[in-house]
């Protein structure tokens, strides 16, 4: 009896047949489809009481700006928030699920989620698709054991920091805090550095811009400062409003209000099994 | 017996750099320039020489600053101190002020690349002349500009942030240097081919001045450098 070749069930995890296949195709001259970026400066710093993490609001896609206010900054826990760089994707894909699993594992053990929980799902995960998943982090929180600030790389390795930048504005921003950074600071002094760290990636980095995102998380309550600061306003609007070239005659103002044609039963029967 | 070894175009053309210096960082201020750069010729991943003059004076009223390839940067000495001796030959009481060196310079660079045997550097060349203070630069592929802070490499994305927020017009020299000296340690935390030996060279109408080599105090103090994985353990 001739032996027929049964296909055996994939063992579980990540299976890199199609990388070759992209690989031979790019040799081939195929121009793969750029990823939508989120160019980006992520910053991250421990204050006295707590963690600062900024973030600017651009999305790039090659050189096009795909989003001029995207949220970069994206909830764990209520007391963790991590910043996420490189394939837009893939970070908001990676921080919901770790969200998720934190989740059901405080709802396991009864206590509020550690940083480092956070950290360890995150790392293994990026891990074990080898760099595939284009996400560099900036996770911060304050649990327990007290304020933590890590970054994430996406072939998974990890560094615990006092002050810490990723995506390409990461050098005009780090050059802002490796000349301005000190221990101890109070809350504004830790705002106010955070701010201009993203400022200086916004105005120096081609890949990042708009406004400045902030997140203060402090033992026991977070602020979410959605648009701080805006500091790249549309300077040039008229005041006049739109007006009609003076060919346009306007012959008659009629508005009419739609019909509705949805109606509305009160107390109606309720929703069949 | 040319077509032998190889050919010839080919060992007459620079293929890559071997011996390299790191950034050059300038500005200008209230009497003049200032200009920064350490001191090391790396040779690939090794910092192999550590007293290296990376910023020379150019006739009486310029300085130059030179990164990248060490042995161009002395070819294009050669070239200028020639340009130099021919000017002074003429004797007619005029001689080249930094907008003419910067010129030449960018000829110079520019042609090279043309033939596609380019001088590896890209130069910072400040100048006072006549009370006009100057400031330019140019790189291997002949791009010129001037500005009232330039940086070459690295100090293009670690230096220039900070110094389009903090420089300002009519800086006094003290505020000048601790400008240059914020941007240099900058470098030397995040420039992995940076050595902690630097000059500060000063440009005035009274001449120039190059400072003898001297080092940056740096902080490694931080809490979380000292116990990174507390609250973790095993962690890294």
């Amino acid at each position: 009896m001739s032996k027929i070749a049964e296909s055996v069930p994939p063992k579980g995890g990540f299976s890199f047949d199609l990388c070759k296949r992209n690989e031979m195709l790019v040799q081939k001259g195929l121009k793969q489809p750029s990823f939508l970026k989120t160019g980006t400066t992520i910053v991250g710093l421990v204050f006295k009481d707590g963690v600062i993490l900024g973030a600017d609001t651009r999305a790039t896609e090659g050189p096009i700006v795909a989003d001029k206010n995207c949220e970069k900054i994206h909830y764990m826990a209520p007391n963790i928030y991590c910043c996420g760089a490189g394939t837009a994707a893939d970070t908001e894909a990676v921080t919901d699920m770790v969200s998720s699993q934190l989740k059901l594992h405080r709802f396991h053990t009864g206590r509020d989620s550690r940083v480092v929980t956070a950290l360890t799902l995150l790392k293994s995960h990026l891990f074990s698709y080898q760099g595939h998943v284009s996400a560099a982090l900036v996770l911060g929180g304050v649990d327990v054991t007290g304020p933590h600030l890590h970054t994430i790389y996406p072939h998974g390795s990890t560094d615990t920091l006092p002050f810490a930048t990723m995506g390409s504005g990461s050098l005009a921003a780090m050059a802002v805090f490796e000349s301005k950074y000190r221990e101890g600071l109070s809350r504004d002094e830790g705002v106010t550095l955070v701010a201009e760290a993203i400022c200086s990636g916004i105005f120096n980095d081609l890949g990042s811009g708009s406004n400045v995102d902030i997140c203060v998380i402090t033992k026991g309550e977070k602020e979410y400062l959605r648009n701080y600061m805006l500091p790249n306003p549309r300077t040039y609007v008229s005041e006049k409003g739109y007006s009609f070239s003076k060919k346009t005659e306007v012959l008659l103002t009629k508005i009419t209000p739609l019909r509705e044609l949805v109606e509305v039963i009160e107390g109606g029967d309720a929703m069949e099994e | 017996m040319n077509n032998l070894i190889g050919s010839d175009a080919d060992s007459q053309r620079t293929l890559y750099p071997y011996v390299t210096g790191t950034s050059v960082v300038g500005i200008k201020y209230k009497d003049g320039i200032l200009l920064a750069a350490d001191m090391g010729g790396s040779y690939g991943s090794t910092l192999r020489y550590k007293t290296v003059e990376r910023m020379k004076s150019v006739g009486k009223h310029s300085i130059i600053g030179a990164s990248g390839e060490i042995s161009d940067f002395q070819e294009i000495m050669r070239y200028l101190d020639e340009l130099i001796l021919y000017d002074n030959m003429w004797d007619d009481g005029n001689s080249f002020g930094p907008k003419e060196v910067h010129n030449y310079l960018t000829r110079v660079m520019y042609n090279r690349r043309n033939k596609f045997n380019p001088l590896w550097n890209s130069l910072v060349l400040g100048g006072v002349k006549n009370g006009q203070k100057y400031l330019g630069t140019v790189n291997m592929i002949g791009v010129h500009y001037e500005d009232n802070h330039v940086a070459t490499g690295f100090g293009n994305h670690l230096s220039r942030p900070i110094l389009r927020d903090e420089w300002h017009e009519n800086l006094t020299f003290e505020e000048g240097v601790k400008l240059l000296e914020k941007c240099m340690r900058v470098l030397l935390y995040r420039d992995r081919s940076a050595v902690n030996k630097l000059q500060i060279a000063k440009i005035t109408e009274e001449g120039v001045t190059i400072s003898q080599p001297y080092s940056l105090k740096t902080f490694w103090n931080f809490a979380a450098f000292q116990n990174p994985t507390v609250g973790a353990e095993g962690s890294w």
